[in-house]
């Protein structure tokens, strides 16, 4: 199959952190990008992110070097994602949230266009229940930096349809991603094993056992973590890290999964890591 | 266009804009307040264990506002932020004199 679909035009829902890293990452691969988000702030913010992701990845030599970049619109309702041949919802990790912009979606595209949902943890079978034809929606679990990382966690639900496992291949070859297939349930493998290890690590620094420096260092130059739990927290954002951790404690009762006292406490003082240039770490001037 | 600052002091003799070592002095400061280490001039900072992209990235901004340069195209690629001494060529070759500053 051709990795250089380029004329595909995708819509992305949620301008977050993922949302705009997935949209450059699009955009750097020659797709037409329409970026959806509900909030005026996103919005405005949004191409100026996009735009820094997109030299980041340049920089990065993460791009095809052979094919210009493709167009990105920004728009506010998910009507703007009819036409679009697949469309990545990006939202907030709200389960009812994430359910309601997928029906929207589902109503704006009609059946058999391809619906891909990058939720940390929520099943994509509960996801299912929320459209009208769940044979078009997969889990594909974008890695952070997404333009960065170029595996990717793909989820077929049980009612996934054979049309969408190989749309989503198309898909992920036109973003010069490689997929690995995983089976469908809270959290899947990599959220699963990482939260409850990055909240684990949290409880050390709220224990007062080490530092976030100490539990990095050890982390990375001991076990071969590339980042570090408490670095990586900060970068997935802190208020996303507590959703997700909800997400997976209310759906497997699992008390590893319960957020850290001390992150919520972060989540409440509105230090959301890098995303607010303060989590775990001080980023001074920190770029989104 | 006005010189970027009025600093008058021995290594601006050459001009309004600041020397290489002037840069290369700016920019091991920076790096040092930022990543609370220091660093060799010829230290690659992003060998392993080093900095990562986004670090990457808030130097070009820092390059691209301090100096007053674009940095696009070939020109932004990592090997070019790896060292101070890399990053010291960069400014050097994409600033030019601001039109209408002769050096005083
Ligand atoms: N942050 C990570 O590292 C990471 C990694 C993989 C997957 N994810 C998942 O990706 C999704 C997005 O996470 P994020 O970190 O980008 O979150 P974020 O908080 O940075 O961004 C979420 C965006 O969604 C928008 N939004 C909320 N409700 C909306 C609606 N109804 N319609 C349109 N836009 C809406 C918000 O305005 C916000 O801009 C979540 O499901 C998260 O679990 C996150």
């Amino acid at each position: 199959m051709s990795d250089n679909n380029s004329d595909e035009s995708l819509a992305v829902v949620g301008a977050g952190v993922m949302g705009t890293a997935v949209a450059a990452l699009a955009v750097g691969y020659g797709h037409t990008v329409t970026l959806i988000d509900s909030s005026p702030r996103a919005r405005e913010d949004a191409p100026d992110r996009v735009r820094f992701q997109l030299r980041t990845a340049r920089m990065m030599n993460a791009l095809p070097e052979d094919r210009p970049p493709g167009s990105l619109t920004v728009a506010g309702t998910q009507d703007a994602a009819a036409g679009a041949s697949a469309v990545i919802e990006a939202v907030t990790e709200d389960p009812k949230e994430k359910a309601a912009v997928l029906a929207g979606l589902a109503a704006a595209t009609g059946p058999g266009t391809l619906l891909v949902s990058n939720t940390s943890g929520v099943p994509i079978e509960e996801l299912g229940e929320a459209v009208p034809h769940p044979e078009d929606l997969v889990g594909v679990h974008f890695m952070n930096p997404a333009y960065l990382i170029p595996t990717v966690e793909v989820i077929l639900g049980p009612r996934t349809g054979d049309a969408a496992a190989t749309s989503v291949h198309t898909l992920l070859a036109g973003l010069g991603r490689r997929g690995i297939a995983v089976g469908d349930g809270p959290g899947f493998v990599t959220s699963r094993l990482l939260h409850r290890m990055i909240n684990d690590a949290i409880e050390l620094v709220r224990e007062g056992r080490a530092t976030p420096e100490t539990v990095d260092a050890l982390m990375r130059d001991c076990i071969g973590h590339r980042t570090g739990p408490l670095a990586t927290a900060d970068l997935i954002g802190l208020d996303n890290l507590a959703d997700s951790l909800q997400v997976l404690h209310d759906r497997t009762g699992d008390t590893a999964f319960r957020p850290s006292e001390l992150l919520l406490a972060k989540v409440r003082r509105g230090h959301l890591g890098r995303k607010s240039g303060r989590g775990f770490y001080d980023y001074e001037e920190a770029i989104r | 266009m006005t010189t970027p600052s009025g600093r008058t002091d021995a290594a601006h003799t050459a001009g309004p804009l600041p020397s290489d070592e002037d840069v290369a002095a700016e920019l091991l400061d920076f790096l040092a307040q930022r990543t609370r280490t220091r660093w060799e001039p010829d230290q690659d900072l992003f060998a392993v264990g080093g900095m990562s992209s986004l670090f990457a990235m808030q130097l070009v901004v820092h390059l691209e506002q301090t100096y007053q340069i674009a940095i696009s195209g070939a020109d932004l690629m990592l090997d070019n932020f790896r060292t101070v001494e890399a990053m010291v060529r960069l400014v050097n070759k994409l600033r030019s004199p601001a039109p209408g500053s002769t050096g005083e």
